[in-house]
């Protein structure tokens, strides 16, 4: 198959799935494939509404996305979903799971099967695509953010990320969703774990799953009870917004339009308070931040290699330049030849 | 040693790790040694996309698609393997997907050479080892862009 991405982009504007899930390989990549995609998609984007979604391991996102998106394409809709799962640090292979929790409750299949189950609704809605971490710094920083322009610029609304909430880059990608929803399942600690900082503070909507389990009332009073001493602290949001705690439980199969209905009524406040622009800020500058910072790191590896680095290396470690100074004479060098370039 | 292209690489663009679905085409309930097999692959620096039980060829296709997948495998354990990997192949090429499928399980000696016959890249048996399993998926993905 090709990898021309004008010419892939342009079939996946026009309803082309296949081309669509090569664009994806490349932004995966990064490099100059990933950044012609960047400018492609550059003006066809804005209009997706953004979710993140995110939790411990077994929280029940993939569970509950799955039933966001059932719901969304009953509506109408025509949601994509990111779905991120760790590679092993030491072979940098990954199993990724998420899609089989996705395919319709009790795994009956119905629409990643593509198939018109129910009157209406459209084949093949949704598009799910799972993405490993693949280790290396930054990559996911890179490759999550124009995913989801990708997705916006081909026509899905919404975009679904849906990562593990741990570690920072993941908790930054959720943090500069639209509307950031936290999964949290009974059993997982008390008030004092829920007042440690973290995960907890960048949620917009709490949803506590597996709700029809022994705890989940302990959960919600908990959350409940965090939320209000961010009040008494005047940490709480200038706006007035306070994060929804929903109840949900996919046993049951109740929740997922409560949720849904919360994650919207987000959307309507951030909208209306003029919010929502301040989010797209953010978000373009965690984008450049990232890309920056990737940049920065390849030029690093780079001066550490040329022969002024190994120089100034082997001086540092024959111990006759402090680590200090060796790093100052190489940023100043850094400068110097980015300038000299320029 | 690895079966993947130079993984680990760090300048970009990064080296791309094969993408391989994992799935039970039609009703058949054993899935360990799917698992093993996903075990297997991502030790060997692949990603898997593991789609499990009860999955049809359309199913499977959309899955393909989407994820942009190099390779299929198949797990069959339900003596369904002579129409169902057929049908699978048939589905692929009529999307004008080339995509290589592996199959995998239960399969008679006697139906190897006819399910090859068929489209079918390989046919993986119970004693297969870790190594070979891995080799034998890499293989037919750059048999398949020769």
């Amino acid at each position: 198959m090709i990898n021309d991405p004008s010419a892939l982009y342009e079939a996946a504007r026009n309803g082309h799935r296949r081309s669509l899930g090569r664009l994806l390989s490349l932004v995966e990549r990064a490099g100059a494939n990933a950044d012609k995609i960047s400018e492609l998609v550059h003006g066809d984007t804005g209009s997706a509404h953004i979710v993140g979604v995110t939790g411990a391991p077994g929280a029940g996102k993939s569970t509950l996305v799955g039933e966001l998106v059932r719901l969304l394409i009953e509506q109408g809709r025509k949601p994509a979903v990111l779905a991120v799962d760790p590679s092993s640090p030491l072979s940098g292979g990954a199993i990724l799971g998420d899609r089989i929790r996705m395919d319709g409750p009790a795994g009956t299949g119905d629409f990643a099967r593509g198939r018109d189950t129910e009157p209406g609704i459209e084949r093949q809605a949704c598009f799910i695509r799972s993405l490993a971490t693949r280790g290396h710094s930054g990559g996911l920083a890179l490759a999550v953010p124009l995913a989801v322009r990708l997705f916006d610029a081909v026509g899905y609304d919404p975009v679904i990320i849906e990562t593990v909430g741990v570690g920072q880059v993941e908790v930054d990608i959720v943090g500069a969703a639209d509307t950031a929803l936290v999964v949290v399942p009974p059993g997982m600690g008390d008030a004092v774990q829920a007042n440690k900082a973290g995960l907890l503070e960048v949620a917009d909507v709490f949803v506590v799953n597996k709700a029809d389990r022994p705890g989940a009332d302990d959960v919600r009073r908990d959350l409940n009870l965090m939320l209000d001493l961010s009040h008494m602290t005047g940490q709480e949001s200038k706006d007035g917004y306070r994060p929804p705690i929903i109840m949900a439980s996919a046993l049951n199969g109740t929740g997922a339009a409560e949720v849904w209905d919360a994650t919207e009524a987000h959307r309507e406040h951030l909208l209306s308070s003029g919010l929502m622009a301040q989010r797209h800020r953010n978000r373009v500058r965690t984008e450049v931040r990232a890309r920056m910072a990737q940049k920065l790191t390849t030029m690093t590896e780079s001066i550490l290699s040329s022969s002024t680095g190994s120089r100034v290396l082997d001086d540092a470690e024959a111990g006759i330049t402090p680590p200090t100074e060796a790093a100052a004479l190489l940023v100043a060098h850094m400068v110097e030849k980015a300038e000299n370039q320029q | 040693m690895s079966p993947t292209n130079e993984s680990g690489a760090a300048s970009e663009p990064s080296a791309p790790h094969l993408r391989v679905i994992l799935a039970k085409l039609g009703l058949d309930g054993h899935d360990r040694g799917l698992k093993v097999v996903a075990r297997i692959l991502r030790d060997a620096g692949m990603e898997v996309i593991y789609l499990g039980l009860r999955q049809t060829t359309d199913s499977i296709l959309a899955a393909a698609e989407q994820e942009d997948a190099d390779v299929i495998g198949l797990s069959m354990h339900n003596a369904g393997h002579m129409t169902l990997a057929p049908n699978m192949i048939n589905a692929l090429r009529s999307a004008e997907m080339n995509i290589p499928v592996v199959v995998g399980g239960i399969v008679p000696d006697r139906d190897v050479q006819p399910l090859l016959d068929s489209g079918v890249a390989a046919v993986l048996g119970p004693g297969a080892s870790a190594d070979e399993v891995a080799a034998i998926v890499a293989g037919v993905v750059s048999r398949q862009a020769s």
